[in-house]
């Protein structure tokens, strides 16, 4: 515990404020997937320098490169003169780069000035001085502006102010580049005037500021600069001031991969039907109501926490439905059961297949039979043969390829991995299912394969809802889209409306009511 | 064996595995161990004691070991279905306790059924306790079940005030766990099949695959369909259940009883036994068989010392060491797999 660095006798430990960041041909592969190819670009001492793209373009891998989360294959980050070599967040820190995360960062259990100073405590011989903590933190309060008080636990602040605390952090650290991660993505619109007005005084102070944000109107703003991503190549770097809305919204579309999508067979406009949810209010979820007919693929769309799992978890009366009602096949779901959802006939293939959908170590049988031991089995008692009987069959239905129906769900690739939820969902032959990105952690071919397999269902007669981060997968695939911000769907597209501007820019306006 | 064509997790976890490749070896051994698990030490410590101790492998010692162990037995089995469903029930000491005095007070007055059936329907009933706090009010099962245990150890020595109880061997009750079927009393038998009841259940029924979703990945379980709550509320209640059966055997064999026995010694022993038969810890796997295997090895190892004229003190010692090396093992595997 040594004494860190601060705002009144700031040893400049390394990065002085003042000093640009350059960095040269970063490339870093997760894998053999590129998710940042040869990416350079220079950010100034002083500026906002803001970086966007579609999810998955890789601006959040280029902030935790910079912040020293990840290191890059190749490529160099330079600090003025010096050749930065990171290989921990601390480093970073060491290096006057620090980082506010959408998540922050704070101990809930430490008062506000523990959090602040934590890591760099006013110590001797590992004594922590309170009082001259209390002191110094009343002064950087004053000089920001924030009304914290150093004794209140940082666990029972609002998120806004958590993120405070985190800028103070930076702030007594003396940072020379602050990386902002989706800093307004939980706050309200007061806190996001308030949270600007920092980025300015920071910008003011001397420091670089590299925002990462999907609002535009904020990126345009606040920016001086502007580089776009997009699968991981950057597009342009822009002077803000030359930019719009629509150039920054082109910028960011037009994806190279067009792994082609099976044809849409039409939908009978007369096809009774299956799922209809009027009004349903759940956490994340405001008054939304959606209609899908049999044989329908229906697309949902919009950014990261717009809300598009909650609402499947909504329908599939998973989450606490505070409004609305949930009718599958004409009859009413209610309740709070996943277990009922599944036996009245409504499939859920989770977002996260690992977290949500899996058990990694247990058998292909048993992952895909679980949902419906109860057709294989008399009296709680399995019937071995007529299990491997049925899960034979809808794995052969569904494609996956094992070499054993025995062998762990994690030998299997993630193709195939994918596609025993949708064999577990097919053995419930449900009459709707809903995919919450489908495809994720899936290699181009076997997402093509996955395709086929959600068209095919609903030829026959399945109603499906696609939600998907991949905007080309939510208009290949569907026949109507549905464009969610902030809970709420904000837009229905259909025929030639179904294209990328429209969507991006249904996701991407802002309502300034939060 | 992998295809480096995917994106980032699986190929991160398709390195998982090629590192696993790599040390096969090692990782195949321990593998073996969860299989094979307990079974082959076991058979080299019964063939060591049978060649060292003379008295060893008389058919009286083996019955009399597995007459102790019946309750230990029976609770261990339903505490394997617990543990497996990713809880932990460190009340059954306490339980069991309870149980005795609820039989041992019924006995002394009334018929041997009533006893029986009490001791068991407390157990049931503690368990049932156990299972609606932690599911209901979602607090953490070690602290729930330790809390549960002193209330219970209080509520047992209400029944006793404190006192001994001493039943007569003239009593019906006393055939309950003593009778004698092809020279192997009562206990012997109401455990196997009791501990075979819930090996069935655990590896042939849907509700075992339950139990093991809900262990393995509650999450993934509750949007599969399985009602997660209620087979946790089973499974502790099963547990409950268990030991209270485990009381009315043992107060039967011994005819006597006080609030104190079994206690958080039966606790601890009962778990070391689930843990050394290698059930993991962390919920999602698990065998009644193994962990009966684990709970006569660990008996194995008290009648081997006292047949050997060994230091008891040793034998706490040694029995320590095993359960670290077990619980090692477990997560040293767990650890591989990330």
């Amino acid at each position: 515990m040594s004494a860190g660095t601060f705002e009144e006798h700031p040893h400049r430990a390394a990065g002085a404020t003042g000093d640009d960041l350059v960095v040269a041909g970063v490339s870093k592969r997760f894998g053999g997937v590129p998710a940042l190819s040869d990416v350079s670009l220079a950010i100034e001492a002083g500026k906002v320098h803001a970086l966007i793209g579609e999810n998955g373009a890789g601006k959040s891998t280029l902030g935790k490169i910079i912040s020293g989360v990840i290191e890059p294959d190749e490529g160099t980050l330079t600090l003025g003169e010096r050749h930065l070599v990171l290989r921990s967040p601390r480093e970073a820190l060491a290096n006057g780069i620090v980082t506010i995360a959408q998540e922050t960062a704070i101990v809930p259990g430490l008062t506000v000035a523990e959090n602040v100073y934590l890591g760099s405590e006013v110590a001797t011989m590992g004594f922590v001085h309170r009082r001259e903590a209390r002191r110094r933190f009343r002064a950087l309060a004053r000089h920001v502006g924030f009304d914290l008080s150093p004794d209140v636990l940082a666990g029972n602040l609002s998120t806004a102010d958590k993120q405070k605390v985190d800028i103070m952090r930076a702030l007594s650290r003396n940072a020379s580049i602050v990386v902002m991660d989706e800093p307004t993505a939980a706050l309200s619109s007061d806190e996001t005037a308030a949270l600007h007005e920092i980025i300015r005084s920071l910008t003011r102070r001397g420091s670089a500021v590299v925002l990462i944000s999907h609002f535009l109107s904020e990126v345009l703003s606040l920016s001086d600069r502007i580089t776009t991503l997009r699968d991981g190549r950057l597009i342009r770097t822009v002077d803000a001031k030359s930019a719009t809305e629509e150039s920054l919204i082109e910028g960011m579309l037009g994806r190279s991969l067009n792994a082609a999508f099976p044809p849409k067979a039409p939908v009978d406009p007369a096809a009774p039907v299956v799922l209809d949810v009027e009004h349903v209010s759940a956490p994340g979820v405001v008054d939304c109501s959606l209609v899908l007919r049999r044989g329908e693929i229906l697309g949902i769309s919009g950014l990261v926490g717009a809300g598009r799992s909650e609402l499947a978890r909504a329908i599939f009366r998973d989450a606490k439905v505070s409004a609305g009602t949930v009718r599958l096949d004409g009859g009413e779901l209610a309740g709070h059961s996943p277990h009922r959802s599944i036996h009245r006939g409504l499939a859920l293939i989770p977002e996260s297949r690992k977290e949500m959908g899996l058990f990694m170590g247990r058998s292909v049988r048993e992952n895909v039979s679980l949902s419906r031991l109860d057709l294989v089995s008399r009296l709680g008692w399995i019937a071995a043969i007529r299990e491997r009987r049925a899960v034979s069959k809808v794995l052969a239905r569904t494609n996956v390829k094992a070499a054993s129906m025995a062998l762990p769900a994690m030998m299997l690739s993630g193709g195939n991995q994918q596609k025993l939820l949708f064999a577990r969902s097919v053995m419930s032959s449900p009459s709707v299912l809903i995919a919450d990105e489908p495809t994720r952690g899936v290699d181009v071919g076997s997402k093509r394969a996955i395709y086929d397999l959600l068209v095919e269902m609903a030829q026959d007669g399945m109603g499906i809802i696609v939600i998907s981060s991949e905007l080309e997968e939510v208009l290949g695939l569907a026949h109507r889209v549905l464009v969610m911000r902030h809970g709420r769907i904000c837009a229905e597209l259909t025929g030639d409306d179904m294209n990328q501007q429209a969507v991006l820019a249904a996701a991407f306006a802002e309502n300034l009511v939060g | 064996m992998t295809k480096p064509n995917a994106d980032n997790v699986e190929v991160l976890e398709e390195d998982d595995l090629g590192r696993v490749g790599l040390r096969s070896g090692a990782s195949k051994l321990v593998q073996s161990w969860r299989m094979a698990g307990i079974f082959i030490p076991f058979a080299i410590l019964f063939v060591i004691l049978s060649i060292t101790s003379q008295p060893f492998l008389h058919t009286t010692n083996l019955i009399n070991i597995l007459d102790q162990q019946a309750a230990t037995l029976c609770i261990a089995a339903a505490g394997t279905l617990v543990l497996v469903a990713g809880g932990i029930d460190l009340s059954v000491g306490a339980t069991y306790g309870l149980a005795t005095v609820v039989a041992g007070e019924i006995a002394a007055h009334h018929s041997p059924v009533l006893a029986i059936a009490a001791a068991i329907a407390t157990g049931l009933v503690v368990g049932l306790v156990n299972g609606l706090i932690v599911t209901v009010f979602k607090i953490n099962a070690l602290i729930t079940t330790l809390a549960m245990s002193f209330v219970i150890g209080g509520v047992a020595l209400k029944v006793t005030s404190g006192n001994l109880i001493v039943l007569s061997q003239n009593s019906g009750f006393y055939r309950f766990a003593n009778a004698q079927f092809l020279t192997v009393p009562s206990a012997v038998w109401m455990t196997l099949v009791f501990v075979v009841v819930l090996g069935l259940l655990l590896s042939r029924t849907t509700f075992g695959r339950y139990l093991v979703a809900s262990g393995g990945n509650a999450e993934a379980a509750r949007l599969a369909g399985v009602r997660v709550n209620l087979i946790k509320v089973v499974a502790f209640t099963l547990s409950g259940g268990a030991a209270g059966l485990g009381g009315a055997i043992d107060i039967s064999r011994l005819l006597s009883a006080q609030a104190a026995s079994g206690g958080s010694a039966l606790s601890f022993t009962v778990l070391a036994g689930i843990v050394v038969g290698g059930t993991s810890i962390a919920g999602g796997q698990g065998s009644v068989w193994r962990t009966g295997i684990g709970v006569l090895f660990i008996a194995l190892i008290g009648n081997g010392f006292n047949l050997l004229g060994i230091d008891p003190l040793y034998q706490q010692i040694v029995l320590g060491l095993i359960l670290l090396i077990a619980v090692g093992l477990d997560s040293w595997v767990r650890l591989r797999r990330r």
